[in-house]
This record gives structure tokens, sequence and C-alpha cells, in this order.
């Protein structure tokens, strides 16, 4: 990502929150405001809730209270994909844990964590809802099924080929 | 008056007004339902579920804190089952607390204590995963522990509504709860102004001031060093309190008696130091008005306000009194008048101050107070820091001799006695103020108008061709209501007083803990220390600054005049504003200790 892009969404975001205080919205923008900051940065930073609490007149600490209560929201930086590696009770019987830890092997982090490049985040989701395909993962929005450990590595390696021309 | 509606209480009828939560219509009653999470000042919040009272017809225990009457509502408040219950969930906050009352800070005055007695547990039954957190000791003036916390959010509460600084909230989720600043960045970065009344509401020791107890025993064993400290007008009004009195006791003189015993060879009064704030304030409140100054003009006394000021308000900086506390100006003046006087260095001087406050910490280290690079207050405790120290030598302060102050910073007026108290500051300085530019003695000196404990009080003087409107707000979601009223209307007042903590500094955030019998913020116990104060200005025959012939002296001796190029050095400061910027809430926070 250059500093272009970010500095784009930066003020694509302050533009969003500016928006919601003219319609006279506080405390009820809120919830979408997290979503918004989550869609555009990957996370809540330190950044996104001072712009929150600044333009619609939130104290900071009662922001950062809404955004550490729920799960979805990620307050740590996540990679450009987003492993979600499914746990479920179809997945775990046929093999989802030699699969994730085929993950944690191949890019050396642990469950919650990114990489040190930004490429990857490692999530565990419990039933992605195609038990037909386990076990699977998802990666971004794509779902990949019937894995092997073999699969896995093919994935990531092509992954991280991409990763790399993109940038 | 409200529609009577009959209820039955543990199988017998009564009738209460209707409209009212359970909790306090059986307070009118007399019963009192055991409660944690609810405070009469605080919204409620139904958190802690420990007031749960059986209702027939609702399968669950309702929160009576919460849950209004209606006719016909039989409740039980004393069943075994409803009492096995509340035991549980007393039991469970026990399960995750540390099991340190005998080393803890509150010395045994603890609401969980004294709730885990009244509900009746004697044995445990749960043992379970205990929470670890780090103490944030960054603040000068108050530490944070989560590890004690009970999750009441009675100080979320307080610090949004009746502060309007939300400087805490609730973090995370179910077991991983925890009330934290924003980020969880140290509370010294934080939009927290130190005022300390988060620590009067904490039912434990999850906040208490930062002690500087054992520094200061260390420092009073120092032979070399000359010993000085002062104590401010609202500590000889509550100090019987945490020696078990009744509120309303003047304790002055026994603790001047009681500093001596533990080691200190002068003491003076902050009280001399508010007679010389007066002084100042009110020649610049003088100028101000003849001179076309930048009006309404503020008091700066309130270590709290300022540093809100800073960073909540710090486009009315200019409105704001450059005069020090009157802490400041006592320790600028021992350290550069009495030294020299004395013939002693000023850095052999150890210059203590006891105050009701938790911010006069954080006030003591700021740079732009100093006096040639040093420090002129160099340890502040707080009224429950001193009363500690001196049960903790032996001394028995209830039965001691009463002692005066050295000279000849020990005498002051009766106006700097008020200044203790919401409204007094202004008072003392109208006093003043009046008698310097009319040239003629006030006749009436005692201001109603300005006295009580409503958030906000305003009085109009008509000071020869003047006619000087002023206000006074108490609390700081009182002070917010205050500015944004200055706001809208600029020229509605020439002189405002602002003081951070509901009651002035009476309640300050280091006062002794209201105990059983009394609850933080309550007007009563205001009313009890207010009246300390009120009754020794009373007693008084100097009842204005200007007439305190020991500042009458100073001046000639060695200050020159108010506002002097000498006066400008040591006594008056400035303000620059503070990052992070706090958030004013546009919804307006609730009235302090208005009902």
């Amino acid at each position: 990502m250059s500093d272009t892009t970010t500095k784009d969404k930066k003020e694509e975001f302050v533009e969003y929150l500016k928006d919601k205080t003219n319609k006279g919205l506080g405390q009820s923008a809120l919830m979408p405001a997290l979503h918004k900051a989550q869609e555009a940065f990957g996370y809540i930073s330190k950044e996104a809730v001072e712009e929150i609490s600044c333009h619609l007149n939130i104290p900071s600490a009662y922001v950062w209270g809404v955004a550490t209560f729920y799960h979805y929201f990620s307050l740590k930086p996540r990679g450009k994909y987003i492993i979600s590696a499914c746990l479920g009770t179809a997945c775990y019987v046929r093999g989802g844990k030699r699969i994730l830890t085929k993950i944690k092997e191949e890019l050396e982090i642990e469950m919650g964590e990114t990489t040190e490049d930004k490429m990857f985040t490692l999530e565990a989701k419990f039933c992605l809802g195609c038990c037909g395909l386990s076990p699977v993962m998802m990666i971004n929005e794509k779902v990949y099924g019937e894995l092997t450990t073999a699969k896995v590595s093919q994935i990531l390696k092509e992954l991280k080929e991409d990763g790399k021309s993109a940038d | 008056m409200k529609r009577l509606i009959n209820i039955s209480v543990d199988n017998k009828p009564y009738s209460v007004e209707e409209g009212q939560p359970i909790m306090q219509a059986l307070d009118s009653l007399g019963f009192h339902i055991p409660r944690l999470c609810y405070h009469p000042k605080l919204s409620i919040e139904g958190a802690c579920r420990v007031c749960i009272v059986e209702v027939e017809g609702i399968d669950n225990y309702v929160t009576s804190c919460i849950y209004p009457v209606t006719e016909g509502m039989k409740i039980r408040t004393n069943t075994h089952q409803i009492r096995r219950a509340r035991r549980d969930i007393v039991e469970l906050m026990l399960d995750n607390h540390p099991e340190d009352c005998h080393i803890c800070e509150r010395e045994g005055n603890c609401e969980l204590q004294r709730l885990a007695n009244s509900v009746g547990i004697r044995k445990r039954h749960f043992e379970g995963e205990k929470k670890s957190y780090e103490k944030d000791f960054s603040s000068s003036s108050i530490i944070r522990d989560p590890n004690k916390c009970l999750l009441c959010g009675r100080c979320v509460r307080l610090c949004r509504e009746i502060q309007g600084v939300a400087a805490i909230d609730y973090t995370h989720r179910g077991f991983h709860s925890v009330v934290m600043t924003a980020y969880d960045i140290p509370l010294r970065d934080s939009v927290c102004t130190a005022c300390g009344q988060c620590i009067n509401v904490c039912p434990t020791a999850a906040l208490v001031e930062k002690s500087y107890t054992q520094e200061l025993f260390e420092e009073l064993s120092h032979e070399k060093k000359l010993k000085v400290v002062q104590f401010a007008p609202a500590v000889r009004a509550t100090i019987g309190e945490a020696f078990g009195l009744e509120p309303g006791r003047d304790l002055e003189k026994e603790l001047v008696a009681a500093l001596r015993r533990l080691g200190f060879d002068v003491v003076f009064d902050t009280q001399f130091g508010a007679d010389l704030t007066i002084m100042e304030e009110s020649a610049e409140l003088l100028e101000r008005l003849t001179n076309g100054g930048v009006l309404p003009m503020i008091t700066s006394c309130s270590s709290a306000w300022v540093k809100y000021l800073e960073q909540f308000y710090p486009e009315i900086i200019p409105h704001v009194s450059t005069c020090k506390s009157p802490m400041g100006m006592l320790g600028a003046i021992i350290k550069a008048y009495y030294a020299k006087k004395r013939g002693v260095k000023p850095e052999d001087i150890l210059s203590v101050a006891v105050m009701p406050c938790t911010a006069k910490k954080s006030e003591a280290e700021r740079e732009e107070l100093k006096v040639n690079g040093t420090r002129t207050v160099d340890i502040v405790v707080t009224t429950r820091e001193i009363a500690w120290m001196i049960k903790s030598a032996g001394i028995d302060l209830l039965n001691i001799k009463g002692e005066e102050f050295d000279h000849p910073l020990g005498f002051s007026s009766g106006a700097a006695t008020v200044f203790g108290v919401t409204g007094g500051v202004m008072e003392a300085a109208l006093r003043t103020a009046y008698e310097v530019y009319v040239g003629e003695t006030l006749v009436d000196i005692e201001f109603s108008d300005l006295r009580g404990f409503e958030g906000i009080r305003e009085a109009s003087v008509e000071m020869g061709d003047k006619d000087v409107r002023v206000a006074v707000a108490h609390g700081l979601g009182n002070a917010h209501n205050l500015l944004e009223i200055v706001k809208k209307d600029p020229l509605r007042y020439q002189f405002i007083e602002i003081m951070a903590c509901a009651g002035g500094c009476i309640g300050g955030g280091g006062q002794p803990y209201a105990g059983s019998n009394y609850i933080s913020l309550d007007e009563k116990l205001l009313a009890k220390r207010a009246n300390v104060l009120y009754g020794l200005d009373r007693g008084k025959t100097i009842r204005r600054s200007h007439e305190n012939p020991d500042i009458q002296r100073l001046y000639k001796e060695f200050l020159g005049r108010p506002v002097g190029p000498l006066s400008h050095k040591l006594l008056h400061t400035h303000y620059k504003e503070k990052f992070p910027r706090g958030v004013i809430l546009r919804e307006r926070p609730r009235e302090g200790v208005r009902e």
C-alpha cells in the first residue's frame, strides 16, 4: 500500500465523519464509523479512534471501550490476506487442525498474529458453512476446500508471489 | 406531591409514592437493601446486582435500584433464597479480588468488606481464575489498580457525569472487562485532571492517591534540613473524620501541634497564601475591570480545573487569572522570602503541603511554577495521608493540646478560611476588591447568594460606579455548563470562580473517605464541613485579606505592591494548551450536586 492511497483513505474517512456530523449524528454514528474504519484501514487504529472521537464528539475512552467490546474489530494492523482457518466440527474431524498447523509453520505466526511483512493474518473460525468441502479455509473472500498440507503450501506460495508482484 | 400507592414488603402493607425505584421506596420505609454500584449522585447502572429483591409474579430477582414500584407490588427483601443469591453475587466478586485486606490502602474503610460482612459471607465456596493487570503508577496523583476493581462503574459515571471529563471507561468484555483510559495509555498522558473524585466514589482501593508518606517520613529524619509545612483550610475541617469523629469538627490547632510532633520545624498556614492570593487576584481583577482587560476573569486556585482548562478549553486561557494557587504562592514565599529571613539556603528547606487534593501533587511538579529552577513545594500529601502518618507515628491528635501557627506566615484572615468552600474565593476576593476600589468598608461581608451547593450560583455586587456580576461553579461538569453560558453570552459576568470538586476543597479528592454513615458528594456531608470554615471565619476579628497585618508587612518589606514586578516573578504563572485534547460533551453533564 503506497503512502498516497493511505492518505486518500484517511481523507475519505474524515469526510465520512464530517458528513455524519453535518447530519447531526453523534453517538448513533459510532458503530457505522468503526465499521468504516476497519474497512478502510483493516483495523481500528488509534488515529481512527481520535478522528471518530473529535468529529462525533464522543470521549475517546468510550470509543475505545466500544471498539474493544466487539471481537469483530481488530485493534492491530492486519495483513493483506486474512486467512480464516476453519476449526468447525466437520473440518476438525477431517484434519482441520493439521491444516492449521501447516499454515502456522509456513507463515511462522501463531493464531491471531500477522506476518512481519504485513502480508498474512491468521484467524480461526468455527464453521464457515461449507462442510461438504472440509477441511476448508477462507482467504479474504475466497474459499479453498478439500485441503491437504501440500495444497496449503502451494496456495500460500502463489499468494506470496502475487503479493510481492502487486507491490 | 405524588400519588401514593400500596405495596407489601415482607408481607406487611405500606404506602409509598409511585414512580420511584423500589430501592428508594424501601429506603423511605427504613429498609436499607445492600448495594454497590448505586450512588445517589450518579445515573443508575444496575450493574452489580447486589440490590436484588424478590417481586411476586416476576420469575427473576429484580435490581431494586432501577425497577419502579407499582400498585399492589409484593416485595420480599430478606427471604432465605434472596439472601443466598446476594451472598453468592458478592462472593463471586470477592473471588476475583486480591485477598490483601491487611495491607490494603483502604485501611479497613472498605465498602466491599462492609458489604461482604453485611450479606453474611463467612466461608468461601468459589475458587476460580483471578484477573491480573499491571497497576498504573504514571500519574503523580492517582494510582489505578484494575485488580481491585469490581466494575461497579462509579468512577466511570462520576468522571463523565459529574466532571464531564470521561478519562476512563469500561473496555473489553466478560471476564476481561477492565476500566481503563483510551488505548490503556498511562493516566498521566490521558485527559485525567487528577481531581481524585474517582477515589472518593471507589468502593475499594482500585483507585487511590499516589502516596508520598514514606518519602516524607524519610525526609523528616534529615537533621540538616529546615522542615516547613503548610496545610490548606479544608484539611482542618475534615481531618477529625479520619480519626472517627463526626464530620464538622475543627482541629486546626491540634493539627498544628501534631505536625510539630511529627518532626516539622515550622508550621505555616496555606490560608496566609490564600490572603496573598486575594491581594494579587483582586488587584488583577480591578486592573482588568478598569483597563479593559479580558473579562470575565476566572479563578485559578483549583489545580484540576487548571488542567481541565488546558486540555478542554485552551481558547479561554486569557480569561484565567495568572495567580498561582495559595499553596504555590506560599511555597514561593517560603523559599524566596522566609529562607532569606531565616538565613537558610532555599535548597536546605523541605517545603511540604498538606492538601485536601490529589491534583495538588501534580501541580507541585509543574515546571513553570519553579522559582530559580527549584520546586517551591517539595512534597504534597493529602488529608488521608497525613492522618495515616499521625496515627502511624503514635500521635494522639484528638487529645493533644492545640498550638498556634508560626510567624510570619501563619496568621490569616477569615476571608482565607472560606477559600476551602465553593464560592469562598469569590467571597474573599469581593471583600477586598470592593474596599480597595470603593474605598469604603463593606458592611455585609457574607455573600449568601454565593453560598450553598447549587451547581452554578450567581450574584451581583455594586462597586461604586460598577455593577460587577459574578458566578460560581463547583464540579467540572458545572464549570463546563457555566463556560457554555459564557460562550453564548460573553458579557454576562465579570468574575467567575471555578472549583473542580463538588463543594470545593472540602469535597476534594484527598479528603477522608465518607465512611458508612455518609455518602461522598452528598450535601449533608459537605454542609457539615463547610460550616466549620464559615464558623472559623465568623470567629475572627480580621475577616478581610488586605487587613491581615502580616500580609501588609510582607508587601512593605519584600513584595512592594500587588501585581508588581516581584509578585509577577514569584506569585504568577501562565498556562498553555495541552494534549490530548478533551472532548467537550455536547449533551451537558448532570448538574453535579444539584438535585
